[in-house]
């Protein structure tokens, strides 16, 4: 399993970036961590999605689509795009240090 | 006093249940009654076939009432909610059902008035989907009087019935356009939310190059935001554009309607959570789940259903005498895919293993993902073998709940299948 190092602290992710364990992230990672995926800044409204991911995460064991964050996470679906314009699902899960979506089937 | 079971939804997964149920006790043990809002069992993969005039919408849906054993209540009427602290369910009609056992089959329901623009301008005059059959009769006229130009299969998003309908609709089109003799005349595009042609890599890898190997041509990660049936356009939410002049459009799913006036029993989509291995729902222990209705990670599929049949049938018997649940249903599930010109490919996987080559049920069998004429009669065949044996609940030989492994070629297997193609 590949490493990578945030914030000094080597983490464990898998190949495409995203966290094994969740527990491994802190939010001193999130600004490294979205300037790989292109995002310079992280405003309010990202910090919002990043901890609406976090919470998701906890209670269901996986990431929400987008869909669901749009009805649930209280950003608008076109506001996520705008924040996370490469797929909010994948890009806020990834700087938020959770797995990958589960895709459903 | 007889216990009570109520089931909802009276397709393919309610059906299945009442029947096998039926069976196992007396009529003075256990009462059972299916509500459905019509009288109207609809053989949903035959709706594939539709579009294309091999299949006519009649000849693919038969009474609901029909299919259910003797002494099945059936109830046509529409569930306004389910109180699952009172153990209730109220009908539209006015009545109230008491239950002991819940069963939820009330399947999946289109939503295609969540995407922007998609029921406005050109809705059933140039975009169709063929996942009803009002859709998928008015998308064979419109595919009779097609003679050239560009035609669009967008998945909006996932998750959706039959995962794979949507690449065989692409598959059947192009051997349609083909033995009409306009095939150079048309431009087929295939639009999908995922990063493949399917979710899982073994088998989105082949999808990939079948859909490359018939011309047709491969959009991904793209998620639809708008539809614009004037100017012929699909847009992403990160502004994208595919133009079309006939839109195929697999619209957003969700649960029914009434799972969102039941507190506590849905999710955000109405789907109802359900344990993975047991199908028993996680808002209370006396109501469990079958088939799309549910949130579970396997595909929404008739195999699904079938499966969890086996499963669920003896958990609800288990439920009722007081004993421990059977938590061995493990995600099989079970697909032909039609590829045109007479064939088809099988697929055969489990929450754990992807679908993989190889041969089914064991190394003697149907060729799995790989193209075989075998396939396709098996597909055929299948809508009998529905109404015949799997909604009576009989055991349909040679396909059990648990995957079966021993014809499956795993990627690191070295030694290949030696069994021939049959």
């Amino acid at each position: 399993m590949p490493t990578a190092t945030y914030a000094g602290t080597d983490v464990t992710v898998n190949d495409e970036g995203f966290f094994e364990d969740p527990t491994q992230w802190t939010e001193a990672m999130a600004p490294e961590l979205a300037a790989g995926e292109g995002i310079d800044t992280l405003t309010d409204r990202h910090w919002e999605v990043i901890r609406f991911m976090r919470s998701e995460y906890d209670a269901k064991g996986t990431g929400p689509t987008v869909r669901i964050l749009g009805k649930t996470s209280g950003v608008p679906v076109k506001e996520l795009y705008q924040l996370f314009p490469k797929g909010p699902a994948k890009q806020a899960a990834k700087v938020a240090g959770i797995p990958k979506p589960r895709g459903c089937i | 006093m007889p216990q009570r079971l109520v089931i909802l939804g009276g397709g393919t997964g309610g059906t299945i249940m009442a029947n096998r149920l039926r069976k196992h006790y007396g009529a003075d043990e256990l009462t059972i009654t299916v509500v459905d809002r019509d009288d109207t069992h609809v053989y949903q993969p035959g709706l594939l076939f539709v579009p294309f005039g091999h299949v006519h919408v009649g000849d693919i849906v038969r009474p609901r009432h029909r299919q259910l054993h003797h002494h099945i209540d059936f109830r046509e009427d529409e569930v306004s909610a389910v109180d699952i602290e009172a153990q209730t369910v109220s009908l539209a009609g006015g009545d109230t059902l008491d239950y002991d056992v819940l069963v939820i089959a009330t399947g999946a329901r289109l939503l295609p008035d969540e995407t922007e623009g998609l029921t406005d301008a050109g809705w059933m005059e140039r975009i169709f989907t063929f996942y009803t059959p009002e859709g998928a009769a008015a998308l064979a006229e419109a595919l009779a009087r097609f003679d050239g130009g560009r035609v669009v299969v967008n998945v909006v998003d996932l998750p959706i019935k039959c995962p794979v309908a949507p690449l065989e609709f692409s598959f059947l089109a192009d051997a349609y356009f083909t033995e009409r003799g306009i095939r150079d005349k048309v431009e087929l595009t295939y639009v999908t939310p995922l990063d493949g042609a399917f979710t899982k890599p073994v088998a989105s890898a082949t999808l990939s190059s079948m859909l490359g190997d018939k011309g047709i041509e491969l959009v991904t990660e793209f998620n639809t935001g708008s539809v614009d049936g004037d100017g012929g356009r699909i847009v992403s939410w990160d502004e994208r554009e595919v133009p079309f002049d006939l839109l195929v459009t697999i619209p957003l799913h969700g649960g029914a309607e009434y799972v969102g006036r039941s507190p506590g029993l849905g999710d955000e989509l109405d789907f109802v959570p359900a344990d993975e291995h047991t199908l028993q729902s996680k808002a209370k222990p006396n109501i469990f789940v079958i088939g799309d209705a549910s949130n579970l990670p396997a595909s929404k599929a008739g195999s699904v259903t079938h499966f969890e049949g086996e499963v669920l049938t003896e958990n609800v018997r288990r439920f009722l005498a007081g004993e421990e649940l059977d938590g061995s249903y493990d995600g099989h599930a079970n697909c032909f895919i039609e590829t045109g010109f007479g064939k088809a490919l099988l697929i055969d996987f489990n929450y754990e293993t992807e679908p993989l080559p190889g041969h089914f049920p064991a190394k003697v069998g149907m060729p799995l993902l790989k193209n075989s004429r075998l396939n396709h009669l098996g597909k055929l065949m299948f809508e009998s073998v529905y109404w015949h044996a799997l909604l009576p609940g009989r055991d349909v030989p040679g396909i059990a709940a648990a995957m079966p492994t021993s014809g499956k070629e795993h990627p690191d297997d070295d030694a290949p299948d030696a069994a021939t193609d049959a």
